[in-house]
């Protein structure tokens, strides 16, 4: 019979060696079932590896993909680390990516205000958005998880009313899509790939958000609340304004990830604007264990992962399915390790 | 005569430490056997091996004669043990009856709820208690709650059963019932392991005691072999227990006024009714009464973690009664809470960040919105010097300390805000000797300089040693204030089951 006993104290070693083993693991798995699509394993990693990284235009694609991760990946942290569940970042980036196209299309601006001002929108829609969730669950307890959930659906089905009713390009044979962004509208790209100045404004948010979290007093009552509600309320830390906060904040970094999408990739509003970054952001913040720069190392691999995938699809015609199997496959063993950093297996032998 | 359970030589290891050192010990039928130890001497371990919920790493268990290895607690049960823990594992909002079907072997899927009420009954009649099996378990006073605890064990059979700490929520005269009832299931025949820190206790009710200290047997004593300076000896270890004289000084003006205060909780029923009651500059006002008579209450009001509904608090000339909890700390009130665990500590968080976990906004420990890392380090260094804090490697969470630790940065951080009155709640409640005396030497020390200390506790020697007044509650009234120099603990006794009012 084997018995689990929680550790009194874990070695740094295995500590730090637990997540690669895991995704080691992971690998291994994964290569079994990739034998059983009669597909080599050693060839698809490879091939994974080439696809993503083995060029410029592969890594601009993956830090390209990694950028929306990154930012919902953000926001989800910030709130996980006060226990504040927020798995609505999906519909967040959506309505952010409706703020960021409101003033792109209709708001009349021009040149280097245009930019700024779909950012501004973007964050302040997605913040409003989840701070929904924030206010309902600080005045009357409602929990947030469901909020922020259900909401997503609404964010999707609001984009499916704008580009099939009032926001459709009359010019644009009607296909459910807004007009094409102005050029000032789009943000700047390098070297003639797609990718953009989005990243950049990611890579300042990790920065921002890493101070934010582990070097300031919000950032320390933040950590207070999620760790210990009671010792907060003693310790005269004003709660209900944190949830209200956090998860504003929470839901604008997701909104910046839609205002990323439209001006840095899409240049207009669609239909599936996320691929379900805000659920992949789920796993990279679990993964990055809630930390800022956790969560820009988790994003890049997860995009690696995400790119690598697509050449799986196209070169040895396996399903898009393989890409989430393998998602899946890696977040269960990493939480796997997470029980075996904290237990240890304890073997009993029966004497009767 | 054969021991009913036999424990010989069990080791028990955790990483790092060893929590069971060649412990052994006998329990015969029909005696109350007492396990003194201090806090971490190993008792829970050993009672946990018992249980089925650790597995020894080496050593024997024999029950009746026969070796038995407990692989969890199933096993256990079955070998005819039951416990009944410090904090009791009840369903509150369930009824008795259904608490006590829990307990019972062999339920079939269809209950036959009368056949059980009516062992029930049966179980209730022979021992004289009065419970009703209807009532919901929360409305019950924790002395019945215990009573629940007991007839559990009984009804599947029990012939051992271990008390953890029991009176440790009861009024003295609750005590007595419960130690009646002891000695009346010892004629049965039962078994009784008997957990207990009070020498008072262990000398009217041991037949034997056994005495573990730092995880191994120092000595096994029958009846009439032992006193109470000798078990103190044999458990601290010789160590003299220094005593606090309590200060030849007139007591000053009034600090803290609390006048017809009453409390409402989430339920709507009254924790406080009309409570009045000073505390003067530099004295040590003990408060005395079971727990869950509305002391919680009045730590939390007079703390500002609760709004009361009517009455006031005054801190000298100022009205404190509606200041949230941050403002009356900065007026100067302290707060050693009830349950250090879940209100006092932030457990995952460093050792330093729960050091200033109520000065963190104080001007010295940042720069702006940015914390000041360097002074909060330094803030840990000097407190964890000061109070002999072992805090472990830096960046430590708080949670791997021992309780007395834990209780120590709790202390060290309330006494760094340098109060004006520090309410402590049960501040020594579980811990080691050694550690209880070192709370009381901070409490002391603080009086002289002019601290103010309400002192909630249910440790009547505690209170009796270190107060200079002695205030009792009951059912959220204050049933009456002695002097501790001329009173008795019956009289307190008396006062804390509002038999009587002073």
């Amino acid at each position: 019979m084997i018995k689990f006993e929680k550790r009194k104290s874990t070695s740094k070693l295995f500590k730090t060696s637990a997540p690669f083993l895991a995704v080691l693991l992971a690998l291994i798995t994964a290569g079994f079932i990739l034998l059983f699509a009669g597909v080599n394993p050693i060839k698809a990693y490879s091939g994974m590896l080439q696809e993503s990284l083995g060029s410029a235009f592969g890594i601009s694609e993956t830090l390209l993909k990694s950028t929306p991760l990154i930012l919902t990946g953000l926001g989800v942290s910030l709130a996980f680390r006060m226990k504040l569940w927020n798995i609505g970042a999906d519909g967040q980036l959506h309505i952010g990516a409706i703020g960021a196209t409101w003033v792109a299309l209709y708001s009349g601006l021009q040149g280097v205000f245009m930019l700024p001002a779909m950012f501004l929108a973007s964050f302040i829609m997605g913040g409003l958005w989840a701070g929904v969730a924030g206010v309902l669950k600080a005045k009357i307890r409602v929990n947030e998880i469901i909020v922020t959930l259900l909401m997503n659906y609404i964010a999707i089905s609001i984009v499916s009313f704008l580009v099939y009713g009032p926001w459709k390009d009359p010019n644009g044979h009607n296909f459910p899509l807004t007009a094409q962004f102005a050029d000032f509208a789009r943000l700047t790209s390098f070297f003639n790939t797609r990718l953009n100045t989005g990243f950049l404004l990611a890579i300042v948010l990790v920065f921002i958000m890493y101070i934010l979290m582990e070097k300031t007093l919000w950032g320390y009552e933040i950590k207070v609340i999620g760790n210990n509600q009671n010792a907060a309320k003693y310790a005269g830390i004003k709660i209900d304004r944190s949830i209200i906060g956090v998860l504003f904040l929470s839901g604008a970094l997701a909104g910046v990830a839609g205002f990323s999408e439209v001006a840095g990739v899409q240049f207009r509003l669609q239909e599936g604007v996320s691929s379900g970054y805000g659920y992949t952001a789920i796993i990279v913040a679990w993964l990055a264990g809630r930390s800022a720069i956790g969560v820009l190392v988790v994003s890049i691999i997860m995009s690696i992962i995400l790119v690598g995938g697509d050449s799986l699809q196209i070169l040895m015609q396996l399903p898009v399915a393989f890409v989430n199997l393998f998602q899946g496959l890696i977040l269960f063993f990493i939480l796997a390790s997470e029980f075996f950093i904290a237990n240890k297996p304890v073997l009993l032998r029966s004497k009767q | 005569m054969k021991p009913v359970l036999e424990i010989k030589k069990v080791i028990k290891t955790f990483p790092g430490v060893k929590a069971l050192d060649n412990v052994s010990l006998s329990i015969y039928e029909g005696e109350i056997h007492t396990l003194l130890g201090e806090n971490g001497a190993g008792k829970s371990t050993l009672m946990n091996v018992l249980n089925g919920l650790y597995q020894p790493d080496s050593g024997e268990i024999f029950i009746d004669g026969k070796e038995n290895m407990f692989l969890s607690p199933k096993d256990s049960i079955k070998a005819g043990i039951g416990m009944v823990h410090q904090h009791f594992m009840l369903v509150r909002n369930h009824n008795v009856l259904e608490n006590i079907l829990l307990s019972v072997e062999g339920l079939k899927s269809v209950l036959n709820k009368k056949a059980i009420r009516k062992q029930v009954e049966e179980i209730l009649q022979r021992f004289d208690m009065d419970i009703n099996l209807d009532e919901p378990m929360w409305k019950l006073s924790i002395g019945a709650q215990q009573w629940v605890e007991l007839i559990k064990l009984l009804i599947r059979d029990c012939r051992i059963l271990i008390l953890d700490e029991p009176t440790a929520v009861l009024t003295p005269q609750e005590s007595e019932k419960l130690f009646d009832f002891l000695g009346r299931l010892r004629s049965e025949g039962k078994s009784i392991i008997f957990i207990s820190h009070k020498m008072r206790e262990v000398m009217a009710l041991s037949d034997r005691v056994t005495i573990l200290k730092k995880g191994t047997t120092v000595k096994e004593l029958t009846k009439g072999n032992f006193d109470e300076a000798l078990l103190a000896k044999l458990m601290i270890g010789g160590d003299d227990i220094p005593k606090w004289e309590r200060r030849e000084k007139s007591i000053g003006e009034d600090i803290l006024t609390i006048s017809n205060l009453s409390v409402d909780n989430d339920k709507g029923l009254a924790d406080l009714h009309e409570f009045s009651m000073e505390l003067k500059k530099g004295e040590i006002l003990g408060v005395a009464g079971v727990a869950g008579n509305g002391q919680k209450a009045l730590a939390e009001v007079i703390t500002g973690l609760k709004l009361p509904k009517d009455g006031y608090i005054m801190l000298g000339d100022c009205d404190i009664t509606k200041a949230c909890c941050r403002r009356s700390m900065i007026a100067g009130i302290a707060h050693v809470p009830e349950d250090r665990k879940s209100m006092g500590i932030a457990p995952e968080m460093s050792v330093d960040d729960n050091l200033i976990l109520k000065s963190y906004k104080d001007p010295k420990f940042r720069k702006g919105f940015i914390q000041n890392r360097k002074t909060i380090k330094k803030n840990a260094e000097r407190l964890i010097h000061a109070f002999d804090i072992k805090a472990g490697p830096p960046g430590n969470p708080v949670r791997l300390l021992s309780g007395g630790n834990i209780q120590k940065v709790i202390i060290a951080r309330e006494m760094s805000l340098e109060p004006i009155v520090l309410v402590a709640l049960y501040p020594t409640r579980g811990l080691d000797i050694g550690s209880a005396e070192y709370v009381h030497k901070v409490i002391v020390e603080a009086r002289a300089k002019d601290m103010s200390t309400i002192l909630i506790s249910e440790d009547l020697d505690e209170l009796l040693k270190l107060s200079d007044r002695i205030a009792v509650m009951f059912r959220g009234t204050l049933t009456g204030i002695v002097d501790p120099e001329n009173t008795t603990r019956e009289a307190i006794g008396l006062l804390m089951s509002g038999e009587m009012t002073g």
